[in-house]
């Protein structure tokens, strides 16, 4: 991308999706974007395909493997979908609401319904854990085969082909989504108190990082492991994972700076690049070494129903050429930076 | 704004009749959809209607504040249900009998994002009038039910004498003398009784005068002001739960009042279920109002005093021990 570019809003192709969308991927080449009417849009080249994997139903948790859109909804049902438009159960929670969903490597899916948590490996075997309170996130260590189940007072790390009991990383208060470190060094919740809170997993130390306006409900982890970006500021608000203690006593950098809260936040895949989505449907690329900023969407209406809704999914393809992104009024977009 | 959804928490305690009141709203033809948000499936099941079953997960805040508490499940619930909007109109809890109303309604003043999506607008309970006076002697559930509500469906009229109801609503007066009171059986009330009540609405703090008068089926949010308790009715005084209120004539001194009313809630906020006031604030042309829950407060400037309007200043507590001389003290000393 060239220095002189400040927007590139001409590069984007618009798509209207109908729905607020839950979740957006690249399916291979193929822009997708689960919606929360039940159904998946197909961007393919010359023309939009939509396909009904929970018919009468909304999606409420989606996420893309690359290949597939993994999709829980108020059925109950979570499906895996690919580019050729077919749907495969995963687990059948019959009629309740799948509240969180986190995808492994090598195909495994775990999905929470309240207190339940179920972790379905590649061949299709699916074990459970009862939180001690609803689960509410659900992420994966990419290290062996362990879910972080996140409850009330704690966060759950849970071997789901091991008996022993799971160690429990203790911090009071309600903890909703989760993340762990590309490394499994890490694991950090964000809190019903507007905070993130992390724990070291080797020796369980804990790290508050606060002073959020409100909560962070999207984070992304930079391609080398070294950044968390995190919503919930009227900034993308990034700390450093660099030393062996974390962003302990360190101060987070800040990036897109707006009077606008961050919905969504995605890391380049290659670079220290990160995309922004606002609340008010702004979508910009930021670029940590100068702090650079590039619009890639405005919406400029000021009365009350011309006004942007939130960007609700954000992502970007493989090689980082490509970025998709969806908002809560059904408004997508797919960027092609310039070569 | 416009896209905020009411939410009306049906509270009540074990057979009294809540799922009978939540059976009429959603079977009555009105054209309006209901989410429902229960604890239990089963009797209910309106088609057009969205069910969703609840599990009462009450937690604390993090906020060093004790008596915070929230339902966790319902601030999951209406972050699903809000994925759904347009196919409802407005969303009614059903709580456990059992259940004590506080987090409930602390839900929506403590997590901005349902505040960003659903308003409270009222809490109703449903009472047995049969055994509404016996277990608010042994059941701290109902009478916490009874002091918190809005709106009081006394229900089973029909199985007690005229005197055994008047000692029963005495009963109810002495705790909550505050809330709209219908007498019913089969919980039989107009829908507008029940829904659209805005009574968490500080704008709609018009009045709060007691209820002395049984509210008969058609709306009257008035200004009536001969409340000489002479309509019969006996008097009870609860041991333990109380309400108490105090008017000072003319201004009080917000540089007096907000340090005063925010340490209360702070030291007494466990023991205060709801707060209320209309203040007149000396300089000031608007009136100021506030309410709270336990220690939560809320409070704004609302609409000038009219012209020849008595400018005074009224605050209500309900709650429970509640130390009514040092209360008493605390608000007259903040008279301008």
């Amino acid at each position: 991308m060239s220095e002189a570019t400040k927007s590139l809003t001409a590069h984007v192709t618009l798509i209207e999706t109908g729905a607020e969308v839950v979740s957006a991927a690249f399916l291979g080449r193929t822009p997708a974007f689960a919606c929360v009417d039940g159904t998946i849009l197909f961007n393919e080249i010359g023309e939009e395909r939509r396909v009904t994997p929970h018919p009468d139903a909304a999606i409420l948790v989606a996420q893309s493997d690359g290949s597939r859109f993994i999709t829980g909804g108020d059925d109950g049902l979570i499906l895996a979908t690919g580019v050729d438009h077919v749907s495969t159960q995963l687990g059948d929670e019959k009629g309740k609401w799948i509240d969180a969903l986190a995808l492994g490597r090598d195909g495994a899916v775990a999905w929470s319904v309240t207190k339940t948590v179920r972790a379905r490996d590649a061949k299709g075997e699916i074990k459970t854990f009862t939180a001690p309170s609803s689960a509410r996130g659900l992420a994966f260590i990419q290290k062996g085969y362990r879910l972080a189940v996140t409850h009330y007072n704690g966060v759950s790390l849970w071997f789901p082909n091991m008996a022993a009991e799971p160690d429990v990383l203790k911090w009071a208060g309600s903890h909703l989504d989760v993340v762990v470190s590309p490394d499994a060094r890490f694991v950090i919740s964000a809190m019903q108190e507007n905070s993130l809170h992390g724990w070291r997993i080797a020796d369980k130390k804990d790290m508050r990082m606060t002073g959020y306006p409100a909560k962070t409900r999207s984070f992304s982890w930079s391609h080398d492991g070294q950044w968390l970006a995190t919503s919930g500021a009227e900034a993308c608000v990034i700390w450093p994972f660099q030393s062996k203690d974390g962003p302990m006593g360190k101060p987070p950098r800040e990036c897109g700076v707006r009077p606008v809260r961050v919905s969504r936040v995605a890391f380049h895949p290659s670079a220290l690049i990160v995309a922004l989505g606002y609340e008010d449907g702004w979508v910009m690329l930021c670029r940590m070494t100068d702090a650079s900023e590039i619009l890639v969407r405005s919406v400029s209406g000021v009365a009350p129903d011309e006004k942007g809704r939130a960007v609700s999914a954000l992502a970007w393809n493989n090689d980082g050429r490509r970025l998709v992104y969806g908002t809560e009024d059904g408004q997508a977009g797919v960027l092609d930076l310039p070569a | 704004m416009t896209d905020k959804v009411p939410v009306t928490v049906l509270t009540g305690y074990l057979g009294a009749g809540k799922t009978t009141l939540l059976n009429r709203i959603l079977s009555e033809q009105h054209g309006r959809k209901f989410a429902v948000i229960v604890n239990e499936f089963g009797e209910i099941g309106i088609d057009n209607d969205l069910v969703v079953g609840a599990d009462e997960e009450v937690f604390e805040m993090n906020n060093g504040c004790i008596c915070c508490t929230v339902r966790g499940d319902l601030i999951r619930i209406l972050e699903g249900l809000m994925k759904r909007r347009g196919k409802f109109d407005a969303i009614i809890v059903e709580t456990t009998g059992l259940a004590d109303p506080a987090p409930v309604a602390q839900t929506f003043f403590v997590d901005q994002d349902v505040q960003d999506r659903a308003w409270l607008d009222a809490v109703v309970t449903v009472a047995d009038a049969k055994w509404l006076s016996d277990r608010l002697k042994d059941a701290p559930e109902a009478k916490n039910q009874v002091a918190f509500a809005d709106v009081i469906i006394l229900n089973k009229i029909d199985l007690v004498s005229e005197g055994e109801l008047k000692e029963v609503e005495a009963r109810i007066r002495a705790i909550n003398p505050y809330a709209k009171l219908h007498r019913t059986t089969r919980c039989q009330v107009p829908l507008d009784a029940v829904l659209g009540r805005n009574a968490f609405d500080l704008d709609r703090i018009l009045e709060i005068e007691p209820e002395f008068l049984q509210v008969d089926d058609h709306d009257h949010d008035h200004g009536h002001d001969h409340h000489d308790h002479g309509h019969g009715l006996k008097h009870y005084h609860d041991e333990e739960m109380q309400s108490v209120s105090f008017r000072i004539e003319g201004d009080v001194d917000p540089n007096k009042f907000m340090p005063w009313i925010n340490e209360l809630v702070q030291k007494e906020g466990p023991n205060i279920l709801r707060s209320k006031g209309i203040l007149s604030f000396r300089n000031e042309a608007k009136r100021f109002v506030f309410q709270g829950v336990h220690m939560i407060l809320d409070g704004d400037l609302q609409r000038d005093w009219k012209p020849g309007e008595k400018r005074e200043s009224k605050v209500v507590f309900i709650g429970r021990n509640l130390k009514k001389d040092e209360l008493e003290k605390g608000f007259l000393a903040t008279a301008a």
